[in-house]
């Protein structure tokens, strides 16, 4: 039952995105279109549930100086094998639309931030299924920026036209929509927060 | 002449019109987390434009006569190598790992002859590391780049990214100082108005986007 629990504390108690605030380049940048977001999403899901469970599975042999060093490169195995497979078999245009943003996930404060906070710390169970609910909470939390983002900036969903005779603001899909709809959606959650605390 | 407009071209590209954080998304912890004060925000910035031009250097000559396929390789004795070089399996991995060791030396060799200015910089030091731009900009220049660059090219691309990140880094220090005394509604207050002011700031970045 534990398990489930840290499955799902990632999803909204601890959402990396929206509470924990972490990872926000590629947050913004591929969030212009649903398709490209949730491949993200993917990728995100997969080095995080691999390289939590790496981690935690040889944290009692790496000695506590060198640690970091030793999470970055186990990590960026894990992004080389998703960059190659996803170069192998996701679609042309959503490798475009990634493009450095693949390799950066090597980087991205997420991943390394659950090897110190929790794989370090946690078994290999717990670390996976943590690795699996924050992956997902990044996931939700980038399909629904680009949800919006695709709604009003391209007027459609997942590629499929919503309405004709709409004129899309097509700032939306812009660097400047990016950022408004990130700080708005924000401040909606730590509203939502303080309500339930006020509650 | 035509290599003095070229490098011109890419300098204006990467600081200004085409902006690391405002354009091109990179490096946004440090933007929304050491941007609290006017100092420290210039303190960042000067530590990644020196990491960022040296990084740029290094990863140019690893990529080149490491990773890249072709006779320059110096692996080139291998035929594996030579037709194929290893771009796709090494080019994360080494990219970060030369960061890091560059990182770590910088900050040992700073601390022993310029102590002042490892006062100043030092604690931004460590979290270069894992700030997307330098990664970025090493990628930018060799794999991601639109036309290839060479040597000197890279390094001002590298040079000219960290000027970049640092004018948007003192911008955004500056009005967050002034937000400070707003009365803003509750929820809104901290990280959530600065992305809206981020919002801002690239719609007027937004208005280079015409030149070079």
């Amino acid at each position: 039952m534990a398990n489930i629990r840290e499955f799902t504390k990632g999803i909204f108690k601890e959402n990396p995105t929206f509470v924990l605030m972490l990872g926000m380049c590629p947050t913004l940048a591929t969030t212009t279109e649903v398709r490209s977001a949730l491949a993200m999403g993917i990728a995100v899901i997969a080095v995080l549930a691999c390289s939590n469970v790496i981690i935690s599975a040889v944290r009692n042999f790496i000695p506590n100086e060198i640690r970091i060093p030793c999470y970055v490169v186990i990590i960026a195995a894990f992004v080389a094998m998703t960059e190659l497979t996803m170069k192998a078999y996701a679609p042309r245009e959503v490798n475009r639309a990634l493009g450095i943003f693949i390799p950066l996930i090597v980087v991205n404060c997420i991943i390394l931030g659950r090897a110190e906070a929790f794989a370090a710390k946690n078994g290999v169970l717990d670390s996976l299924f943590d690795g699996l609910g924050i992956g997902l909470g990044f996931t939700l939390a980038v399909a629904l920026l680009a949800t919006i983002r695709e709604i009003t900036g391209s007027g459609s969903w997942l590629g499929t036209k919503l309405a004709d005779g709409l004129t899309p603001a097509t700032i939306m899909v812009q660097a400047p929509g990016a950022f408004l709809v990130l700080g708005l959606l924000m401040g909606f959650f730590a509203w939502l927060r303080m309500r339930r605390k006020a509650a | 002449m035509e290599e003095i407009r070229t490098l011109l071209t890419i300098a204006i590209g990467i600081s200004i019109v085409n902006n690391m954080v405002l354009a091109k998304f990179l490096g946004l912890c440090p933007f929304i987390g050491v941007t609290k004060k006017t100092s420290s925000a210039l303190g960042m910035g000067l530590a990644v434009i020196f990491v960022m031009t040296v990084a740029s250097v290094l990863t140019w000559l690893l990529y080149t006569y490491l990773l890249m396929p072709g006779p320059q390789n110096l692996l080139s004795f291998s035929a594996y190598v030579r037709e194929n070089g290893l771009v796709d399996v090494l080019r994360t991995a080494s990219y970060i790992l030369v960061i890091a060791v560059m990182v770590q030396l910088v900050e040992m060799v700073m601390k022993k002859n310029t102590p002042a200015l490892y006062r100043a910089l030092g604690i931004y030091l460590p979290l270069i590391t894992t700030n997307c731009t330098v990664l970025g900009v090493a990628l930018l220049n060799t794999t991601d780049a639109r036309v290839p660059l060479n040597l000197l090219e890279a390094t001002v691309q590298g040079f000219f990214g960290g000027v970049g990140f640092t004018i948007a880094m003192l911008l955004m220090a500056s009005i967050r100082e002034q937000l400070e005394m707003a009365d803003l509604p509750k929820p809104l207050q901290g990280t959530p108005i600065a992305f809206i002011c981020t919002s801002l700031m690239a719609l007027a970045f937004m208005g280079f986007s015409g030149m070079g």
